[in-house]
């Protein structure tokens, strides 16, 4: 078996395509799991009792339960309930439930390391609970949860191949296909592997990146 | 004889089984330093951190500039919360000082001392900032507005937390063991920055190890022991002899410290 690069050339407007398609449906996917984990994370520490329980439940099951099941469960079991989505907008919703369960519990660890003496000092010259939140906790809890951010992000870009199995024309969709239209598997699941690697070594460096621009805000040792 | 700043009344506190305060009753003047020294556990901190609000006593009242704290007391004694709004005015008109300092590490010394002036106050960043450097300049840290906490020496941190409560402009300023984790070159530096507040005429509630500058700066000294006020006066009531056993136990063992040290 030979490693034939013509069969990759003449495919490339597809695979610039797929390409465009994987990095949509991560980063909305990114966003929408980031803010809804954050929202997550918010109520289960200053809401009620009962809506730390119901979001702990959500948290247990999203996280005990693979991805692929939630989203054949989401696509394909969705309009018994009423719930018909076409297949990009499903994926960018199952991500982002998927992605929360897991940010949320890496926000809520965020929260919980922001000492509880800076909360105090905002508390003493009367900023409210939400400003407290926004100006000091967000802010505090970013640079504590940016490493393991960076993680799920890239754990993320990767769960994007499952969403082919419900006709999500993404990377592993379009190079899979290829595949097995030339029954060339090797060159194309090399390719496939060669491009997540590539967005995830972007990914990390972003994130180092990031890191360095936010280490001058280190915790000053008192 | 103006009326006090701070009237405490039975104040008591209790986390769970264990009471830390019983009972405490004391009075803060207006334009001084009054100072609460005592030993580790004897409710100091507690005590402070409920006039701060940020501990809430299980009985009694306090009382600030003749408005209550928390709670209100009605005639048959039934404790009522206050409204939040209510809380927040009494509230600032108290600036705190933590002993860890508690610099909020993603702003810079002028961002932490005018972050209250923007968010809370609602001033113009501008004017904010103008009126963060005035306190910046008072503790004589103007140079470093730009530095971040971590870029900063302890003494500096802990005097930029004093600009932070002052830029509110409150009429008391607690300060938790303000120096208790500095060494004493840099304890220094807090404390010509405290005695200058007390010159000032800034009425100031101060809990405290550094037993001589308690009877320097304080008006008036309460020596707490296993959450009761045991003696409330003025430094020679209290350190002049005879002395109440309690505390030539408790000045006694900081003489052995130093003694220790000399050996």
């Amino acid at each position: 078996m030979s490693f034939d690069v013509s069969l990759i050339e003449s495919r490339l407007p597809q695979l610039a395509h797929a390409l465009w398609l994987t990095m949509i449906m991560w980063i909305i996917g990114l966003i929408g799991a980031g803010i809804l984990g954050f929202l997550v994370a918010v109520g289960r520490r200053f809401g009620p009792r009962w809506v730390n329980w119901l979001l702990g439940v959500y948290v247990e099951v999203f996280r005990g339960t693979p991805f692929l099941i939630q989203l054949f469960l989401l696509y394909f079991g969705g309009p018994y309930a009423g719930l018909s989505l076409d297949p990009v907008p499903a994926g960018l919703l199952g991500l982002s439930v998927y992605g929360a369960a897991y940010f949320s519990e890496i926000f809520r660890a965020g929260f919980e390391a922001v000492p509880h003496g800076h909360v105090e000092a905002a508390q003493c010259v009367g900023l409210s609970r939400s400003q407290i939140v926004r100006r000091i906790l967000l802010p505090e809890m970013t640079m504590i949860v940016l490493p393991a951010a960076v993680n799920m992000a890239i754990v993320l870009l990767k769960e994007t191949t499952v969403l082919s199995i419900i006709t999500v024309q993404e990377l592993q969709f379009t190079i899979s296909s290829i595949g097995s239209e030339f029954y060339a598997f090797v060159e194309a699941f090399s390719l496939l592997a060669l491009f997540f690697w590539g967005l995830v070594e972007i990914c990390g460096w972003l994130g180092a990146v990031l890191e360095a621009r936010l280490s001058r805000f280190r915790f000053a040792a008192p | 004889m103006s009326d006090p700043a701070i009237v405490i009344a039975g104040l008591s506190k209790r986390f769970g089984e264990t009471e830390v305060l019983h009972g405490i009753d004391l009075e803060v003047a207006q334009g001084e330093a009054t100072c609460i020294i005592g030993p580790s556990g004897s409710g100091k901190s507690t005590l402070l951190r409920c006039i701060a609000f940020l501990e809430e006593a299980t009985a009694g009242t306090i009382t600030v500039y003749g408005q209550p704290l928390g709670f209100s007391v009605d005639a048959s004694g039934r404790r009522t919360r206050l409204p939040t709004a209510n809380i927040r005015a009494v509230r600032s008109r108290i600036g705190m000082v933590f002993q860890q300092f508690n610099l909020w590490p993603h702003m810079t010394a002028l961002g932490n001392v005018s972050e209250a002036l923007k968010t809370v106050r609602r001033l113009p960043r501008p004017e904010a900032e103008e009126r963060a450097m005035v306190q910046l300049r008072r503790i004589g840290l103007a140079d470093r507005a730009g530095h971040y906490p971590s870029q900063l020496s302890g003494g500096q941190q802990q005097r930029v937390a004093i600009a932070r409560a002052l830029a509110l402009e409150p009429k008391i300023m607690l300060f938790d063991e303000a120096t208790a984790s500095l060494d004493p070159e840099l304890t220094g530096e807090v404390l010509n920055v405290m005695r200058q507040l007390a010159a000032d005429g800034m009425t100031m509630v101060i809990v405290t190890h550094e037993v001589g500058f308690a009877a320097s700066i304080g008006k008036k000294i309460a020596f707490l022991d296993k959450g009761r006020v045991l003696v409330a006066g003025s430094p020679q009531q209290i350190f002049a002899k005879p002395r109440n056993p309690r505390i030539d136990q408790f000045l006694d063992t900081y003489l052995d410290r130093g003694a220790a040290m000399l050996i």
